[in-house]
């Protein structure tokens, strides 16, 4: 096992599959000169040339498009957002095309796209950059959604989502990328897309928790334990396709389930697989499954504000107390 | 400012005053070129071939209509009347592996680059034997095997695409160029600024051709956008021109030397051509927008027309062997409506077919 950043697994993986496939490229804002402007393409252009890491204006309707168009006529896009509240602006592009075309053209088209970048907030950033948005690609058919939590799971993933001949929605967190993690030097470590990980294994209580809110379930937990209550953490890894039968199994043994999600309440991955949980396991829920998620209200500024605003140890031990019946 | 409620504000007012019954052209059209087909190096049955793919296009959409409006399928059902110069001209200009994408207004394009009429009207019908399936009706017919990628139904999203396109030839060296055709409705999106900006910068071997047919829907050009459109290309440093669209040979003779310049020095071309459409935007349109008097103005350019015009006066053939090749294209519509009409509808399983090139996932999915 080697001791990778977030970053470096991340890298690692794009260099990997950059070597053994020349249709495999990277493009997007300050990927090439600047290094990348999380670092993750660092070196890449040395050693790739300014064929296959590529800077793009500040244009993600357009670059993202571009891309779309490469993938659907041979190539294997890398498109990177500096983060995915940026990439709303290519959401024609990810939504209307990438994840359409080949079904509205009756199977004539492939195409083969990885967008990647960060997801959610990263601290005091305002609004506009702080939205968790795998539910909502989630939501389309036709995309699959990653959202790893370290830098293990990032390679193997990102890897797969490279070599995939379907559009990928690959997600990352500013604040993760210096984490370090022990990663597999496995040659070729490929971890398949649309399985979950149970990440930590307990009796009374299963946590459910990805990306960044992965780590907060973990703190969560850490804290429980001292007060005897075993959690078990499953990370889905993959948002979409939902490794939903993972989850049931844990959820038949603990009885009891929690879901952290660092998107709004509406209609997100704690909604969904909260729904699912009770119409596949209601027999066995000692109570109603609980979720943490973002208030329905936009990312403040102001310090005591926004850390009020994200989900924290706190409240999933709280809702952890709620279905166990500790309050 | 003024201050009365028929006095513009914000956009130009167009026929709401409409008592003037004057004809005011939403394009001017410039002069078609003077040259014969033999000056433009096209043999007699290269035009004969054209008046062919020109006359398939023009009944196929009109037998179209008269399905439609007969309630055999349903959708939206944008004709190209009018405007199957623009096609012709080009398709005989490009390489066969030459790739061409463009917007919903796609039956003429599909035709001409590989649609068969039977798979095209059964694509209209939505049964299972149509070019995409079923899967895409009117706006989305394609052929991809023949470097045809599609109808698009979002006004100005593949533009981008159609950069990729070019991109990935420029990426693998093949000597291939791409043409990304669009309504004059698509200059005002921002997707265009973005393309020719990263086109221009990365010298894309792409020529982006706006098929400028006065109307944005029921918004006349000079409603819905500034100035002259091919000079926007000013602002990129990119080449440019504007051309007539009513006329087979002028389109050929201009695609023909852009297509050369672009696959040689791998650099992109921004072209406004000009044309008009005769149907109203799509079949639900009542066309109050304009007057009949500016649609029979235009009428009389009838790029069908005017290529039967040639033929006989340049005495290519007779009227004779003309009906002969309009009554085969006649034959050739009508077996695609019986074809059409006789295919299946896809299976119910073939719902969850195409979705994915790798292996499906479906939430949920029982």
């Amino acid at each position: 096992m080697a001791e990778l950043q977030f970053r470096e697994a991340l890298n690692e993986a794009i260099d990997e599959e950059m070597g053994r496939d020349e249709r495999v490229f990277i493009m997007g804002e300050e990927v090439a000169e600047y290094d990348g402007a999380y670092k993750v393409t660092e070196g890449l252009l040395d050693k790739y040339g300014f064929k296959r890491v590529i800077d793009t204006p500040i244009s993600e309707l357009g670059f993202a498009g571009i891309g779309v168009g490469a993938a659907m006529n041979g190539l294997r896009p890398i498109v990177e957002f500096m983060t995915f509240n940026f990439a709303v602006l290519a959401a024609d592009q990810i939504i209307n095309h990438a994840s359409k075309a080949r079904y509205m053209l009756g199977g004539q088209l492939s195409v083969p796209i990885v967008f990647r970048g960060p997801n959610a907030s990263a601290g005091q950033l305002g609004a506009t950059h702080s939205v968790a948005y795998d539910s909502m690609y989630a939501h389309f058919p036709g995309l699959s959604v990653i959202y790893p939590s370290e830098p293990e799971d990032a390679k193997g993933l990102l890897k797969s989502a490279i070599r995939s001949d379907d559009p990928v929605i690959f997600m990352e967190s500013e604040q993760m990328y210096g984490m370090k993690g022990e990663v597999s030097e496995e040659e070729d470590f490929i971890i398949p897309i649309g399985k979950a990980k149970i990440k930590r294994e307990g009796e009374d209580v299963t946590i459910i928790a990805s990306g960044k809110m992965y780590h907060i379930a973990k703190q969560a937990a850490s804290q429980l334990a001292k007060d005897g209550v075993e959690a078990e953490i499953i990370d889905p890894r993959t948002i979409k396709p939902l490794d939903i039968e993972t989850i049931v199994t844990s959820v038949k043994k603990t009885n009891r389930c929690v879901i952290v999600d660092e998107a709004h309440p509406f209609g997100g991955l704690a909604s969904e697989s909260g729904f699912l949980i009770q119409r596949e396991a209601f027999d066995y829920l000692d109570a109603p499954v609980q979720r943490v998620t973002l208030p329905d209200v936009n990312a403040p500024f102001s310090k005591p504000l926004f850390d009020q605003w994200l989900p924290d140890a706190k409240q999933v031990i709280e809702a952890v107390n709620t279905v166990t019946y500790r309050n | 400012m003024a201050n009365k409620k028929t006095e513009a504000v914000f956009t130009p007012i167009g026929s709401y005053n409409g008592e003037n019954k004057k004809v005011e052209k939403s394009v001017e059209l410039p002069d078609a070129t003077d040259k014969t087909h033999k000056d433009l190096g096209l043999s007699d049955d290269d035009v004969i071939e054209m008046y062919n793919q020109m006359y398939l296009q023009r009944r196929f959409e009109e037998r179209a209509m008269q399905m439609y409006q007969k309630g055999k399928f349903g959708g939206f059902l944008h004709l190209y009347i009018g405007q199957e110069a623009i096609s012709t001209g080009t398709v005989f200009a490009l390489n066969d592996d030459d790739d061409i994408i463009t917007a919903y207004r796609d039956h003429g394009w599909g035709l001409v680059r590989g649609v068969s009429p039977r798979e095209g009207m059964a694509e209209l019908f939505g049964k299972a034997t149509g070019c995409s399936k079923g899967k895409g009706g009117s706006m989305h017919f394609a052929n991809v095997e023949q470097h045809f990628w599609g109808g698009y139904g979002i006004v100005g999203g593949h533009i981008p695409i159609g950069g990729g396109l070019a991109f990935a030839n420029k990426y693998q060296d093949n000597g291939r160029i791409s043409t990304c055709f669009f309504g004059d409705g698509a200059v005002d999106q921002g997707a265009l600024h973005e393309t020719l900006n990263m086109s221009q910068l990365w010298k894309l071997p792409c020529i982006y051709v706006v098929e400028n047919n006065g109307y944005s829907m029921g918004t006349a050009a000079t409603r819905h956008t500034v100035g002259e459109i091919h000079e926007r290309a000013k602002g990129y440093g990119m080449k440019s021109a504007m051309f007539n669209g009513m006329d087979a040979f002028t389109v050929y003779e201009n695609m023909k030397k852009i297509s050369e310049e672009v696959r040689k020095e791998s650099v992109p071309y921004f072209v406004e051509i000009r044309t008009y459409r005769y149907r109203g935007h799509s079949m639900s349109d009542p066309q109050k927008y304009r007057t009949k008097e500016e649609l029979q103005e235009y009428q009389k350019t009838d790029p069908v027309e005017r290529m039967k015009k040639y033929i006989l006066d340049e005495k290519i053939l007779k009227e004779k062997k003309i009906e002969e090749i309009e009554q085969n294209v006649e034959d050739t519509v009508l077996d695609a409506i019986d074809f059409a009409e006789e295919s299946s509808f896809p299976e119910p399983d073939e719902l969850y077919e195409d979705m994915y090139a790798g292996t499906p996932h479906f939430h949920d999915k029982k």
